[in-house]
């Protein structure tokens, strides 16, 4: 029949090509990444003169309490492990070319799980242990809950945005029906778990005191790396990304690569939701819902799925929302301004994105010339 | 005769009352970035006659085409049509001069009836269905087809969907007719078909310019022949000549006009055409039966073709080729000796032992190897590099991953020497391999696929859209590998081609083998017989 | 449970599911639209939060409910232009450029609101509705369905002319080769990109109206994130309905009572948690694909940019 020239989007990979070997390459991963944010800052800083802000001063809160203080770089390296977490679960998935689009079910639903549990557990198994298992259930519930869209992707061909997408909401509900049911507190107030007491939380480290989530993520980011670019797994993930008919060519299982795939997006960003309810949160309340999966999304393809890039954007988002959150209620605005930024800032990444890819259309269209004469 | 370089083709024609060519381009050029692709192209098509473009891929037939067809901008030059200077901005202009275009890929929409195929891009708002079946059955009546209007495009046989496509293409009052490679996917018979409702369009006074890299088609099929070779005409046949002079004679003065003087005695037409005379082939190949496949069925489903009830065997060092048009199930076939795909029902045995239930890794090890007919789209992963494709098949390992981690140094320096030994022009092993022309990456997967001691290679298409000189060398290729004890399987739609390399030749129809040719004198009449079994 | 089937909860049923069916009906027509088209819109949901906000400022200062969903129209046709310029011109990825502009329209609109009504939360009440001669006097559902403003009806026309377009019409034609096989309609004559960008700008004021909707008619007022995922279900029901727009009316219509019937059940003493009466139309949707898993057909060409001669 008609062949049908489809194809990923012509995303070139990094990785085969290691910056290292092409001079330069640094420097324009640096100014690609920083171009863009420049863009964002003078935009939004017009837009808050409009308003009657000073630009200045409200850039000054975001670093003064997302950065500069100790309570904000506490906070901002808590949320990094967080949000770390989640963008590695999407960029194994993404890799493979699949649209796990439903992160935020999956991390409520492991949250819900954890923060449900973890009192009871962690109190009779004791700290090490309880918590060991807690990340391990939390991961576990991830996993599980991208079993059906890997499912039918792999035998069926059903599209994995439209199934992560409902089991998104079902995860959702879920989630709350769980809070509200079985995991209930006794205490009065609205629907929670019960409270994880501080001392049987993640351990902490250095000063300020930061809990070992940070560790936890940073750990799995360079496992992902090395497991994308080392690994025989990671060339076969990229393989079935790249080209899903040349997995089949090459005898890859493709269907076992979707499970694999998914499942350990799942479980990443079930371990996000873990770290976040061990070390940060303690307790699951009802209706609880930062959306965090959904910004991750354009931000680690952005980062063209480098799970070392990554870091830094995380990094830059982390400070940008925790110091966000003062500096828009010092400047009387709606915390909401901060999406604006992010949504300038992603627009302007993708443009600058535009620019590298049509930069790097020419420049293949003419090694094909020189090659083809 | 006339196959100098100066003639330029707009000369008078030997047609009474032709003197104003139905199109005109005169000195296009079109330059991208590092390569000319035309380079001041003069060139003229009469109503009712066929002008043959003759070129090899990459001698800048496309880009011409995309030209007229208002898909490319022409840095210089013009185009007149009926004498007049228009410009072709858009494909829509194109339509609106009365230019249409069969391309060598279809163009139907697989969702879509016939029939909204055809009014696809009609100006008004709804759809007049009356009105378009009417003018659906005038134009398939002048084509002597017969096509039911309403079947969905992709429920149709590569055959009908190249009628749909001419029918499309001569929608709009058509008086410009552009034919590219039409005969690459019919069997003999289709191509009669297509020469038979070619002399109806001719006679009813349309202009056709006809695309093809085959000589003997450009010369049978034209009425005035233009030669292409690296963007520039380097030389033409006129009508007058076409018909006084002996097919052999304009043959020899054609090779030597696109390969350099003397070049049709040095290698003989026949290798530069690839027809070889039939019969000339003579090898007795007497080796031990490496593969057997025993009623071997594949389900395709609904989207592809079926095998059913197959069998055959092939012996060590012998060249089975596989004839047939476009999806009939060879490629289904190979995919399944390759383990990509199940099959359910029958055996496939491998130096005596059953194969059935391994994949394709295991199928790799024992020396099967499967040279894919979509090496885009399948065959490599164009984002990656020359190296890594290189070792796609082999991924973990040794001694390319060692302990699970990646060994780029050893990767590299395999890629470097295969890359040599198959002149791949390449920059560096590093390049990624969509960069690189399709003759190079085909050269990637043969040199993927004869690496580590194959015991069996399957060939699909091996040739298809390469320029001559690299066709030439996969030949060569090919025949060195059968030399050397290596069992060979040729899926090809070139009946030229299998006879030119093959010991002997299977023929697929529908899914079924129809029957086993051995290759000899009369062997290319028998296989168009089975065919249309 | 004796008075489950009274006529206060059936009323409450069906005008609430009407309520919450109709800006979904838009959206999801939108989406159909777009997804024909080959554009996968993830940023449904910003355009009807754009399109909430400029309408209810459209119709809070000129006074009208139909100067107000126009308003919303073009508010959703605002967001939709960044979505032309940026996936369908630039050819970036659909996916990421949805997800920004979502969170782009989120924030700019609760700022917005915060700025203009931070302190006085207006509302618009009485809207002008249409009541249907003699239907309305229809028993328990006669009010409800009867009793709604024109564009309700308009939009189910919409959906049954959009449905004839997609199939009768030459524009519908090139439409669903846009999301198939984009080079044949390029071959065509048709232009690829004035196809897809004409596909997104009437999916976002389609959108923008389903959004003006919601806070002219449905709740008289605009808060922040009023739209709730309403966008992200209409993707899924797009989807869902693969190209055969009347299904979006049964579709949005099913989810509709599922978002309303709570409400509706609280009124007849029963309380399940809206949490699993929310969750279920997804379970079905689920099982059913489990259980007579089909290939999901979508346009082949879905999300991927279209450059001309791209071998």
């Amino acid at each position: 029949m008609t062949e049908v020239v489809s194809s990923p989007p012509s995303e070139p990979d990094l990785e085969t090509q290691p910056p290292g070997r092409r001079p330069l390459a640094w420097l324009e991963v640096v100014w690609q990444a920083i171009l863009p944010v420049i863009l964002a800052v003078v935009t939004s800083g017009i837009l808050l003169a409009i308003l009657g802000r000073n630009p200045f001063s409200f850039y000054g809160d975001i670093l003064d309490n997302g950065l500069l203080t100790d309570f904000g770089v506490q906070q901002s390296v808590v949320r990094m492990a967080t949000l770390l977490l989640i963008a590695g679960g999407l960029i194994v998935a993404f890799r493979a070319n699949l649209w796990n689009i439903g992160g935020d079910g999956q991390w409520l639903l492991a949250a819900a799980f954890v923060a449900g549990l973890a009192p009871g557990v962690v109190d009779a198994v004791g700290g090490p242990i309880g918590l060991t298992a807690m990340l391990l259930v939390g991961a576990g519930v991830g996993a599980a809950w991208t079993l059906i869209p890997a499912f039918l992707k792999a035998y069926h061909g059903i599209n994995e945005i439209i199934t992560t997408l409902m089991m998104n909401f079902i995860g959702i509900n879920l989630a709350n029906i769980l809070v509200k049911g079985p995991f209930l507190t006794d205490k009065p107030g609205v629907p929670r778990t019960d409270i994880l007491p501080l001392d049987q939380r993640l351990p902490l480290i250095g000063d300020p005191q930061i809990h070992i989530g940070i560790l936890i993520a940073l750990a799995m980011m360079v496992a992902i790396h090395i497991t994308m670019t080392r690994t025989p797994l990671g060339l076969r993930l990229r393989v079935l990304g790249a080209n899903p008919r040349a997995a089949v060519h090459l005898g890859l299982r493709p269907k076992r690569l979707i499970f694999i795939a998914f499942a350990g997006s799942g479980a990443l960003i079930g371990m996000s939701g873990a770290v976040s309810m061990l070390g940060d949160w303690g307790s699951f309340r009802a209706d609880f819902n930062p959306a965090y999966g959904l910004l991750m999304v354009p931000l680690v393809f952005l980062a063209r799925l480098n799970a070392l890039a990554t870091v830094a954007f995380v990094a830059l988002f982390a400070v940008i929302q925790i110091g966000g959150d003062t500096a828009t209620r010092e400047a009387d605005l709606p915390t909401d301004f901060i999406l604006v930024l992010v949504g300038l800032l992603l627009f302007f990444m993708a443009v600058t994105e535009f620019m590298r890819l049509r930069r790097i259309r020419r420049s293949r269209f003419q090694a094909q010339a020189e090659s083809s004469t | 005769m006339s196959t100098s370089p100066d003639t330029s083709g707009t000369a008078t024609s030997g047609r009474a009352g032709a003197a104003v060519p139905a199109v005109e381009l005169r000195g296009i050029t079109k330059i991208y970035p590092g390569v000319v692709a035309n380079d001041s192209i003069d060139l003229s098509a009469y109503h009712g006659e066929v002008h043959g473009l003759l070129g090899e891929n990459g001698a800048g037939k496309s880009t011409l085409m995309s030209i007229l067809s208002g898909m490319v901008q022409p840095d210089r030059g013009s185009i007149h049509i009926d004498g007049r200077e228009v410009v072709v901005s858009s494909p829509r202009r194109a339509l609106e001069l009365g230019i249409g275009m069969v391309y060598q890929h279809l163009t139907l929409v697989p969702t879509l009836t016939v029939l909204e195929n055809l009014m696809l891009g009609s100006g008004s708002f709804a759809l007049d269905f009356r009105g378009s079946r009417t003018r659906f059955g005038e134009l398939v009546d002048m084509l002597g087809a017969r096509i039911d209007p309403n079947a969905v495009a992709s429920t149709l046989s590569l055959g009908e969907l190249q009628q749909v496509e001419i029918v499309k293409a001569l929608w709009r009052e058509t008086r410009i007719l552009i034919l590219d490679e039409p005969t690459s996917m019919l069997t003999p018979q289709g191509v009669l078909e297509l020469q038979r409702v070619m002399q109806r369009l001719k006679d009813s006074g349309i202009a056709i310019i006809f695309i093809t890299h085959k000589l003997h088609e450009a010369i049978e099929i034209g009425d005035r022949v233009s030669i292409l070779k690296e963007g520039r005409r380097v030389g033409g046949v006129e009508p007058a000549d076409l018909r006084s002079k002996a097919p052999e004679e304009i043959k020899a003065q054609i090779v030597d006009t696109m390969f350099g003087e003397g070049s049709a005695q040095l290698a003989g037409v026949a290798e530069m055409e690839v027809r070889p005379d039939e019969g000339e082939h003579e090898r007795t190949v007497t080796g031990d039966v490496s593969l057997e496949l025993t009623g071997v069925s594949v389900d395709g489903g609904v989207d592809e073709a079926s095998v059913h009830d197959v069998s055959f065997a092939v012996r060590r060092g012998e060249i089975l080729g596989i004839a047939g048009v476009d999806g009939n199930g060879q490629r289904q076939l190979a995919q399944a000796i390759a383990g990509q795909r199940h099959i359910s029902a029958g055996d496939i045995a491998f130096e005596g032992r059953s194969i059935r239930r391994l994949g394709v890794p295991d199928r790799q090890r024992l020396g099967v190897r499967y040279v894919t007919d979509d090496r885009l789209h399948e065959g490599t992963v164009r984002d990656m590099s020359v190296a890594v494709n290189m070792v796609l098949k082999r991924i973990g390992q040794a001694p390319f991953w060692r302990r699970g981690g990646i060994r780029e140094r050893e990767i590299d320096d395999f890629a470097a020497k295969l890359v040599e030994r198959f002149a791949i022009r390449t920059p560096s092993v590093q390049t990624n391999v969509g960069t690189l022309s399709g003759g190079n990456i085909q050269k990637v997967l043969l040199a993927r696929e004869q690496a580590f001691d194959p015991r069996l290679i399957i060939y699909n298409k091996p040739t298809h859209g390469l320029d001559v000189k690299t066709a030439s060398f996969v030949r060569t290729q090919i025949r060195e590998q059968a030399e050397k004890g290596i069992s060979v399987i040729v899926i090809s739609t070139e009946l030229d081609e299998l006879v030119a390399v093959c010991d002997r030749i299977a023929v697929m129809s529908s899914g079924r083998l129809t029957g086993i040719v051995d290759n000899g004198e009369g062997a290319r009449a028998r296989i168009g017989e089975l065919m249309l079994v | 449970m004796s008075n489950l089937f009274t006529e206060a909860v059936l009323t409450a049923l069906v005008s609430g599911a009407l309520l919450s069916m109709v800006p979904l009906m838009f959206a999801s027509l939108g989406e159909s639209i777009s997804e024909q088209a080959g554009v996968l819109n993830i940023g449904l949901e910003g355009m009807m939060l754009f399109g909430a906000y400029a309408g209810f400022n459209g119709a809070l200062y000129i006074h009208s409910s139909w100067v107000g969903l126009l308003f919303g129209a073009l508010g959703g046709m605002l967001a939709a232009v960044v979505m032309v310029v940026l996936c369908v011109w630039m050819r970036l990825d659909q996916i990421v450029v949805g997800v920004a502009l979502f969170l782009f329209a989120e924030g700019v609109t609760s700022l917005l609101h915060g700025a203009q009504f931070g302190d006085t939360y207006p509302r618009i009440d009485n809207v002008d509705v249409i009541t249907v001669p003699l239907l309305h006097d229809i028993p328990v559902v006669g009010d409800s369905i009867f009793k709604q403003h024109a564009i309700v009806y308009l939009g189910l026309l919409g959906v049954f002319f959009v449905h004839w377009m997609l199939r009768r019409s030459s524009i519908g034609l090139s439409l669903r080769a846009a999301g198939e096989t984009p080079s044949a309609l390029d071959a065509a004559g048709v232009d690829v990109v004035r196809t897809r960008s004409g596909a997104v700008l009437v999916c976002g004021a389609l959108a923008g109206i389903g959004g003006a909707y919601l806070s002219i008619i449905a709740a008289g007022s605009f808060t922040p994130m009023m739209t709730q995922g309403i966008g992200f279900i209409g993707i899924v029901l797009a989807m869902l309905a693969r190209g055969k727009v009347l299904w979006v009316i049964v579709l949005s219509f099913l989810f509709g009572v599922s978002l309303s019937i709570s409400t509706a059940l609280q009124l007849a003493g029963v309380d399940i948690s809206t949490d699993v009466i929310q969750m279920l139309p997804y379970i079905t949707v689920i099982v059913v694909l489990l259980l007579f898993a089909r290939r999901s057909y979508l346009p082949s060409a879905l999300a991927l940019p279209y450059f001309r001669g791209e071998r």
